[in-house]
C-alpha cells in the first residue's frame, strides 16, 4: 500500500524482532470466533489516477455554479474565497498537526487560535470567544445549555424567526438536560415581535434568543429585545448566520447581547455541501468559564518569553468528565484558520465593504424582482443580503421552472413553514452578478 | 545525534500589532449596479475596532512564519496515542477541493448535487460493510457528537420501549468525552473499575449489570490498547440485563479488516474518519464522527437520511418518526466524507487490513524495544498502541512531562501523557502504520538516550525543551488571569 513506509523486508524485520512468524498472531488477544474469515467486501484499491477520475466523475454530477446563477442562502453563503486562505490551511505544519496538547511545539496554531478568538471578539463586540464549535446549530446548542447553567432556569425563548435547522438541532442537544425552547413566533413585518416575546419572558426563562438578519433576513432590532431579557433576569443570545452582516450591522454586543453565537461559514470556507462549517461564541468576560470548547490565552515561560497555551481546562471534559460545561473535544481547527485568514486579509475597510456590496447586490435584485408583474417583496423593513420575495402561485414550481435555467432561485420556504407556499427566500452575494440578477429577473418574468 | 542548547528560533508578533490604517489585502469585486439607500445609524456599526489593516503580503509572511513555530505530523514522528495521527494522503485534499463538491451548496435541490449524495451513500455502505453494522449516519461533526447522537439513539430505544433507564456504565479507563456525552443525555454516569489486566472485569458487571442501566460504553481496544478478550460475554451480559453496547470506535485503526465490532454484540459505535480514515487533523479539527447501528436501533438515525428516490436516484427523507432529530446544521462534515471515501477507495480491502497489520507490529515493536527500561504498566498483549509510565525514572525526579518536553529536542512530538488516568504517569504510543523501521528505530534511540540522560542529567530533563520557540509555559498564572484576547498595548513585550 503506498501510503505504508514499511517494505517486505522491513515487515519481516519487525516480525522477527517479535518472535512472529506472521502478521496475523498479532491478533491472538481477539477471539477467533470474531476474526473475520474473508476480505472485506469493498471495491479494489485504486491507484491515484484512478481515484481523480472516479471523484472527477461525481463531482460532475453537480450543477456547476460558474455555469448557473445560485441564489441560495439559509445557512450557508457563497462568498469568494482569497487563493491566501487555501494557500496556507494546505500548509503541512497547520493541516498534518494536531490539537495543540504541547505549546512548546504548537506555537503557531496556539497563537492563530488567540487571534481569532480577538478577531471574534471585535466583531461581536464582546469580551471573550472560544477557539470555535462545529457549525451554527450546535454553537446555539450549546448557548443555550450556557443560560441554562448560568441562570439555573429551564426554559428558552425564541423571538422571530431563528433558522428552523438551529433549532431542530438545539432541541436534539437540550432537550434530555430538561431545557424547554419556546417560540414567540409572533412576526411584524417579518421581524420579531416584542410584544410577543414579553408575553412568554416569565421567571423561569434563562434566555431570549434572537437571529440577526433572521432567517427571513430581516433586520432585528436586538436592543429592546436584550432590554426585555434582562429586565426578566434572562440573558439574550444573539445568532450570527450570515458572519459578512457583522462588517456593516451593529455588533451584537453593543445591542445588549451577552453571548453571539452562530456560523462563520462565510468567511473563508467553502459551502462544501453543508460541511465542515464553523461554529463560533463570544461572551461577556463574566461567562468566560462557563464557555464550552477550547480556549487559548496567553502565557509566559521562564525566560519571560511570552507564548500561548490551551487554557482554564477545568471547563473541558478531559479534566471535569461527566461535570464539563460541554463534551465537545476538538474545536475545528482548520476552518478555523481559513476564517482568520480571510478576516486579516480583508482587513477593517474589506470586511466593511463587503458587507455593504452584499447588500447593495441584494437591494438591487430586490427592486428589480418586486418589478415583476405579481411578485413582492414580503417586508418592507430593512434586511442584509437576504430576502424574501412573493411570487404568485407556487413558489416550488417557479424554482423547479428556474431551475431548467440553470438559476437556483433561492429557497422555497413551504418545506420549512407550509403556509409560506407562494414564498422564496433569495440571497445574492458578491458572487452574483448583475448579469446574473438580471437573467434572474427576466426569466422569472417569462415564467409567469 | 547531538543536541545541545541552541538559542530559540525566532517568533512571531501578533497581527493586530502589524497593522497600519490604511492597508488592505484584498479588493472587492467590481459591482456597477446602483448603492443601497443607507441603512439609518441605528443598524449600523460605524468602525471594527482594532480590527487589522494588512496587506497581501503581510497576511502571507505571518500565517507562514506561524506555520514554522509548528511541529507537523508531514515533518515528523506524532506518536499522540489515541489521535491516530496517521498520514494523510494529499489526493484527498484535491478532491475535496473539486468544485463539484467544495461549490456544492447544502440547500441544492437533490437533483443538482446527485454526485454528493453519492459520496455519501457509499461511505455509509462502506462503513457498514468494515464495521459489521447495519445502517450509518454521517451527521455527527466529530467523535464526541457521535458518542452524544448514540446515546441518544439508545436512550430513545429505551424509551419506545416504555423504559428510560438512568445509568451508562463507563469503564475508568475510557475518554473523558465518553462521560460527558452520556451526561448530556441526561444518563447518570457510573464508573467501572478496571482489572489488573486493565480490562473490563466480567463478574463486576455482572454484579452491576441491573434493570437501571442503560448502556455500556466500551471503547476497544481500550484506552490501553489492549483488546476485550471478553468482549463476546460482556455483551451478552449487558443484552441479559436488558442493556445495549455501545462502542468507542475511536481505535478501529487497530483491527480494521481483521474484525468487525458488529459481529461481536455491539448495538451502537462510532468511529472517528480523522482516526481511523485519515482525514487531516487540521490543529484539531474537523472531525467527522460517522455513527452506526444494529437494525433495531436504525428507526432512531438522525434525519434527514440518504434514500433512493425515482430512477434511482438519491434524496433526502425525513420521515422517520422515532428518529432523534437533526444533529447538524446540515448533513454533517460533508468534506471530511469525499476524503474518507477516498482513503478507503484508495486501500481496498487488502490495504485497510494491512494498515492494522502495520499498526500492531509497529506498536509492539516499540514495546518489545522500550520495555524494561521504560516500565510497563499493564503486561497484555498490545494492539495499536503500547502505555508505558514513568515510575522508572522516579528514583531520578523525573517525570513523564520530562520525558515528553525532552523528545522535542529530539525533533519528535510527545506522546499522549497522562492518559489515561488509571495509570500514573502514562505515555501512551501510538505509532500508526505511517511510520517506517527508520523512524521507528529513532524514537526508540531518542527514548533510550532520554532514559540515560534521566540518570545522568536530570535537570536537562527538568528544563526541557531547549530547542523549541518557547520553553515551558506557565499554564497556573495563564489560568489565573486569563488573557484570551488581544488589546491595545498588549504586552508588547522584547522578541
Amino acid at each position: 500500500m503506498r501510503y505504508i513506509p514499511s517494505g517486505p523486508g522491513d515487515r519481516k524485520k519487525l516480525l522477527q524482532a517479535l518472535g512472529l512468524d506472521r502478521a496475523d498472531q498479532l491478533f491472538d488477544s481477539i477471539p477467533k470466533a470474531y476474526r473475520l474469515q474473508r476480505p472485506l467486501d469493498l471495491p479494489p484499491s485504486q491507484a491515484e489516477a484512478d481515484l481523480m477520475t472516479h471523484f472527477r466523475e461525481l463531482s460532475r454530477k453537480t450543477l456547476d455554479p460558474h455555469d448557473s446563477a445560485v441564489f441560495l442562502g439559509g445557512g450557508a453563503y457563497r462568498h469568494f474565497i482569497p487563493a491566501v486562505v487555501d494557500h496556507l490551511i494546505s500548509r503541512a505544519e497547520f493541516y498534518s498537526s494536531y490539537t495543540p496538547y504541547q505549546p512548546e511545539f504548537s506555537q503557531g496554531t496556539l497563537q492563530s487560535i488567540f487571534e481569532f478568538q480577538t478577531l471574534i471578539c471585535q466583531l461581536t463586540g464582546l469580551e471573550a470567544a472560544n477557539a470555535s464549535l462545529y457549525d451554527g446549530a450546535s454553537a446555539l446548542a450549546e448557548g443555550i445549555l450556557l443560560a441554562h447553567r448560568v441562570k439555573r432556569r429551564r426554559r428558552v425563548v425564541v423571538a422571530g424567526c431563528v433558522h428552523p435547522d438551529y433549532l431542530r438541532v438545539a432541541r436534539t442537544l437540550t432537550e434530555t438536560l430538561g431545557v424547554e425552547i419556546v417560540e414567540a413566533g409572533a412576526l411584524e413585518d417579518g421581524a420579531a415581535s416584542l410584544k410577543a416575546v414579553e408575553k412568554v419572558l416569565t421567571a423561569d426563562v434563562a434566555a431570549v434568543v434572537v437571529q440577526q438578519p433572521n432567517f427571513l433576513g430581516r433586520l432585528e432590532d436586538v436592543a429592546p429585545l436584550a432590554e426585555a431579557a434582562h429586565r426578566a433576569g434572562a440573558l439574550c443570545l444573539v445568532v450570527v448566520n450570515e458572519a459578512v452582516s457583522l462588517g456593516l450591522l451593529k455588533a451584537p454586543g453593543a445591542a445588549g447581547a451577552d453571548v453571539a453565537l452562530g456560523e462563520a461559514q462565510s468567511f473563508g470556507i467553502p459551502v462544501s455541501y453543508g460541511g465542515p462549517y464553523l461554529g463560533f461564541m463570544a461572551v461577556r468576560s463574566e461567562f468566560v468559564r462557563e464557555l464550552p470548547g477550547r480556549l487559548v490565552g496567553q502565557a509566559r515561560d521562564a525566560q519571560g518569553r511570552t507564548g500561548y497555551v490551551l487554557t482554564l481546562a477545568t471547563r473541558e471534559q478531559h479534566i471535569r468528565r461527566e461535570r464539563a460545561t460541554s463534551n465537545i473535544c476538538t474545536n475545528q481547527g482548520l476552518c478555523m484558520l481559513a476564517a482568520s485568514l480571510f478576516m486579516a486579509t480583508l482587513g477593517k475597510e474589506g470586511m466593511r465593504e463587503l458587507a455593504v456590496q452584499n447588500r447593495a447586490r441584494a437591494e438591487y435584485a430586490k427592486a428589480l424582482l418586486s418589478r415583476t408583474p405579481g411578485c413582492r417583496a414580503l417586508f418592507s423593513g430593512p434586511s442584509f443580503n437576504e430576502f424574501v420575495l412573493q411570487v404568485p402561485g407556487d413558489a416550488t414550481r417557479i424554482h423547479r421552472k428556474l431551475l431548467e435555467k440553470q438559476i437556483v432561485a433561492g429557497l422555497p420556504l413551504a418545506e420549512n413553514f407550509p403556509d409560506r407556499k407562494k414564498e422564496l427566500l433569495i440571497c445574492v452575494t458578491e458572487t452574483n452578478s448583475r448579469a446574473q440578477i438580471d437573467r434572474f429577473a427576466r426569466e422569472l418574468g417569462r415564467e409567469l | 545525534m547531538s543536541v545541545e542548547k541552541k538559542p530559540p528560533r525566532r517568533r512571531e508578533g501578533l497581527l493586530f500589532d502589524k497593522s497600519v490604517p490604511g492597508k488592505r489585502g484584498c479588493d472587492m469585486p467590481a459591482w456597477d449596479g446602483p448603492a443601497a439607500a443607507e441603512l439609518e445609524p441605528r443598524w449600523t456599526r460605524t468602525d471594527i475596532e482594532g480590527f487589522p489593516e494588512l496587506s497581501e503580503r503581510e497576511v502571507v509572511r505571518h500565517f507562514t512564519r506561524l506555520s514554522k513555530l509548528n511541529y507537523s505530523n508531514d515533518e515528523g514522528f506524532y506518536p499522540l496515542g489515541s489521535c491516530t495521527m496517521k498520514y494523510n494522503p494529499k489526493v484527498n485534499e484535491r478532491i475535496a477541493r473539486l468544485e463539484g463538491f467544495a461549490e456544492a451548496h447544502p440547500l441544492m435541490p437533490v437533483e443538482s448535487v446527485q454526485g454528493c449524495l453519492q459520496v455519501m451513500a457509499d461511505l455509509e455502505k462502506y462503513l457498514c460493510e468494515i464495521t459489521g453494522m447495519d445502517a450509518f449516519t454521517l451527521q455527527p461533526a466529530a467523535g464526541a457528537q457521535g458518542e452524544f447522537t448514540g446515546i441518544k439513539m439508545v436512550r430513545a430505544y429505551h424509551q419506545t420501549h416504555g423504559d428510560p433507564r438512568q445509568v451508562v456504565l463507563i469503564p475508568d479507563s475510557a475518554h473523558g468525552t465518553n462521560p460527558a456525552s452520556a451526561h448530556l443525555c441526561g444518563y447518570r454516569v457510573e464508573e467501572i473499575t478496571s482489572d489488573p489486566r486493565g480490562c473490563v472485569h466480567l463478574s463486576s458487571l455482572k454484579e452491576r449489570m441491573k434493570e437501571d442501566v442503560a448502556v455500556l460504553m466500551l471503547t476497544n481496544p481500550n484506552t490501553l490498547g489492549v483488546f476485550e478478550p471478553e468482549i463476546g460475554e460482556i455483551c451478552e451480559v449487558v443484552h441479559a440485563g436488558g442493556g445495549l453496547v455501545y462502542l468507542d470506535g475511536a481505535n478501529l485503526n487497530a483491527f480494521v479488516g481483521v474484525a468487525r465490532p458488529g459481529d461481536m454484540g455491539v448495538d451502537v459505535m462510532h468511529t472517528n474518519l480523522h482516526k481511523t480514515f485519515s482525514t487531516p487533523h487540521g490543529g484539531g479539527g474537523p472531525g467527522s464522527g460517522p455513527v452506526g447501528v444494529k437494525q433495531a436501533l436504525a428507526p432512531f438515525l438522525p434525519v434527514p437520511r440518504i434514500v433512493r428516490g425515482e430512477a434511482a436516484a438519491w434524496k433526502w427523507s425525513t420521515d422517520y418518526p422515532h428518529s432523534i432529530g437533526k444533529i447538524h446544521s446540515f448533513y454533517g462534515n460533508f468534506g471530511m466524507h469525499v476524503r474518507a471515501a477516498a482513503y478507503i477507495l484508495a486501500n481496498g480491502a487488502a490495504g485497510l487490513r494491512e494498515i492494522a497489520e502495520t499498526a500492531v507490529l509497529n506498536a509492539n515493536y516499540l514495546r518489545k524495544k522500550l520495555e524494561g527500561t521504560y516500565h510497563l504498566p499493564y503486561a497484555s498483549p498490545s494492539l495499536h498502541e503500547v502505555i508505558f509510565s514513568d515510575r522508572n525514572l522516579e528514583r531520578f525526579g523525573v517525570r513523564t512531562l520530562d520525558v515528553a518536553k525532552r523528545l522535542m529536542d529530539y525533533s519528535i512530538h510527545p506522546p499522549t501523557i497522562y492518559f489515561p488516568l488509571i495509570v500514573k504517569g502514562a505515555l501512551m504510543i501510538e505509532p500508526t502504520e505511517s511510520e517506517g523501521i527508520e523512524d521507528l528505530d529513532a524514537f526508540v534511540d531518542a527514548m533510550l538516550r532520554i532514559a540515560r540522560e534521566a540518570e545522568e542529567d536530570p535537570e536537562l530533563l527538568r528544563t526541557a525543551p531547549h530547542t523549541t520557540p518557547v520553553g515551558r509555559l506557565d499554564e497556573a498564572t495563564a489560568a489565573r488571569k486569563p488573557v484570551l484576547r488581544w488589546s491595545h498595548g498588549l504586552g508588547k513585550e522584547v522578541s
